[in-house]
């Protein structure tokens, strides 16, 4: 079962304070509705680096602490996204949930399942969608993989057939069954990818960056058919991205990791309101004024016409737009999200004047 | 044990799988694949013409008639393209560690050696495997052999065992790949390489080279040492006769040493994610 207000306690950065979270995690008791659990997850790399000694090069081991202690739990039929700047340890984290890698410390079970120790088993049990890389294979039409996928994961007919045909009408690929792979476009192959993973009925679904590189309708679409097949269907959805609009759109559940640790871990407004993150509203104007003045927002920047402005991420925009269109010559504007990185760095601007 | 042989049975279906779609989707390019099948066995033809060729001006190559190197060369040869048309792809082990491709396989619930030989399967390394055939049976029409079923098993033991352990090369040669992605070349040199050496009589070549290619890299069982057998000679190193017969020994030794470097090499690279 999760529990924003317990969970929050592991946000602030000290080494000490993430233990004393990571530890009373340890202390609750597996949920029946626990479908992952992760405890004081570790992973550590080690590597060769040369440097120059006294007259030749030396090699010298570094160990790299990717993931440090992270410790959470994802209820069955929940959707949460994992996000963090990158080299936080996201995929890291992705690759030891799915088995790819093992664990240097800590535990892992997804469906009761150690990961690391039975693969193949869990395989069956998960779809994975990686972002940058396909499952499909290059060379076929997505139906013959589709068809060998079925195979592999020995999916009876009739289920295999509904599950098909309403991931091509959802995900829109009927057009695009008989093309091979490699003359896809990204936003097409990562269609075909996410419906490829769920051709099986897995319990949790994994996606690695799903919408990296996407355009606007292809994002869209996606988002929609994530949104329906959990809410449809109730499969637990773990998504890692370091786009916030996928969060905002798809995720009431957010953790934040960073330098392999756990940063945050609740509501996305929650963690707006942490990092004081704040959204901008940009305005173009039908000619140049004065820098606008409302309450509830502040003008940050001017460049002839178009102005910036500034106001905190959890409050809404329509107030604001409502005065600017009363008092100034409005033609247009766009709100825009804060960066991941942004929120990160505020957060710990913030701890660290907290903590003196 | 049990979940061993589960997990090869698994492996098997999963194999057949792969290379019935690889299949299927080359053969939706018939005439292509024709073209390219008929490309590589006249190459490899060509191959054979050579040795003939040079039987044009001399009798015997290190006192071996023609047709004997017939024999020796069909039957590397054939052993090869075997072992090639069923793992030929294992060195885009490192390619797919590289760009991380490999991940992808170890997601889905088959083993990933299976997956991994499969990748690709090309029906047209057939190629190979007809020529083989096709220069043994010449040979064994013109050597005159005193057929009996000793012998004849003999034969096939030879080139199953001898397909075994250029398979195993193969799968070593890429499993080193879990450590240096880079090992594809050196594989080849002991799998191509090694077969283009045991065409020719062992007779012709240094004593220390036919020791090694018994004792450290075992390639003289693929034919050397039963070949000679059959046609009834002696081995030029003078080793016990029994040693002849031990092929498949070898050949499951090999394959023994290989699922334990692969293991260590998928575990390696689950705890380096390399």
């Amino acid at each position: 079962m999760r529990n924003v207000t317990t969970a929050e306690a592991g946000g602030a950065p000290g080494a000490a304070e993430a233990e004393a979270a990571a530890a009373a995690a340890g202390e609750v008791r597996a949920g029946t509705g626990d479908l992952v659990v992760v405890q004081g997850l570790e992973k550590v790399f080690t590597v060769r680096r040369r440097v120059p000694g006294r007259g030749r090069l030396r090699r010298e081991r570094q160990r790299v602490r990717a993931v440090d202690g992270i410790s959470f739990r994802v209820a069955r039929g929940e959707m949460v996204g994992y996000i963090g700047p990158n080299g936080a340890g996201k995929s890291t984290t992705i690759k030891m949930l799915t088995g790819i890698l093992t664990p240097s410390g800590g535990r892992i079970r997804v469906a009761g399942i150690d990961p690391s120790r039975e693969r193949t088993r869990l395989a069956r049990r998960m779809g994975v969608v990686f972002g940058q890389r396909t499952t499909l294979w290059w060379d076929l039409p997505l139906r013959d993989s589709y068809a060998l996928v079925r195979r592999m994961y020995r999916v009876p007919q009739a289920r295999f057939r509904a599950n098909l045909e309403r991931c091509m009408e959802l995900l829109d690929l009927e057009p695009l069954m008989d093309v091979p792979v490699r003359q896809l476009s990204l936003g097409q192959r990562m269609r075909g990818d996410i419906a490829a993973a769920l051709l099986h009925d897995p319990e949790v679904l994994y996606l690695d960056e799903p919408t990296i590189g996407l355009d606007v309708v292809s994002k869209a679409k996606v988002r929609g058919f994530l949104r329906e097949l959990n809410t449809e269907r109730g499969t637990t959805v773990l998504l890692t991205t370091h786009d916030l609009s996928d969060i905002e759109q798809l995720c009431r559940r957010v953790v934040v990791i960073d330098h392999g640790r756990l940063m945050y871990d609740g509501t996305l407004s929650g963690l707006h309101r942490r990092g004081r993150s704040e959204r901008t509203l940009v305005v173009d104007l039908e000619r140049e004024t004065e820098p606008i003045g409302i309450p509830g927002a502040r003008t940050v920047r001017v460049e002839g016409p178009r102005q910036w402005l500034a106001f905190p991420a959890e409050a809404s925009a329509a107030p604001l737009v409502a005065q600017i269109a009363e008092g100034y010559p409005l033609a247009d504007l766009s709100v825009r999200e804060p960066e991941i990185e942004e929120v990160i760095a505020r957060m710990y601007a913030r701890g660290g004047r907290a903590d003196g | 044990m049990a979940e061993l042989a589960g997990r090869t049975v698994d492996g098997i279906r999963a194999y057949g799988l792969i290379v019935a779609m690889w299949v299927r989707s080359t053969m939706t390019y018939r005439a292509s694949f024709l073209v390219t099948m008929a490309g590589h066995g006249l190459a490899t033809a060509l191959d054979f013409v050579a040795i003939l060729i040079m039987f044009t001006h001399v009798e015997t190559l290190g006192g071996f008639g023609v047709a004997e190197v017939a024999l020796l060369y069909g039957t590397t040869s054939l052993s090869l393209g075997l072992a090639d048309l069923l793992l030929g792809n294992m060195d885009r082990l490192g390619a797919r560690i590289r760009d991380g491709t490999l991940d992808t396989l170890l997601v889905r619930p088959v083993p990933v050696f299976a997956q991994l030989a499969a990748d690709r399967f090309a029906l047209r390394r057939l190629g190979r495997v007809t020529q083989g055939l096709l220069v043994l049976a010449w040979s064994l029409t013109r050597l005159d052999l005193d057929w009996s079923p000793g012998r004849a098993l003999l034969l096939v033991v030879m080139v199953v065992s001898g397909g075994a352990i250029f398979g195993s090369l193969f799968a070593l040669g890429g499993a080193f790949q879990f450590w240096a992605q880079d090992a594809a070349e050196a594989q080849n040199s002991f799998t191509y390489g090694g077969s283009t050496l045991l065409q020719y009589p062992p007779t012709i070549f240094a004593k220390d080279l036919v020791r090694g290619v018994t004792f450290v890299v075992p390639l003289a069982f693929v034919n050397w040492l039963p070949a000679l057998r059959l046609l009834g000679r002696d081995d030029p190193l003078g080793l016990p006769g029994w040693v002849d017969l031990l092929s498949p020994v070898v050949a499951a030794a090999m394959c023994g040493l290989t699922a334990l470097v692969w293991r260590a090499g998928v575990r390696s690279y689950r705890s380096t994610g390399s």
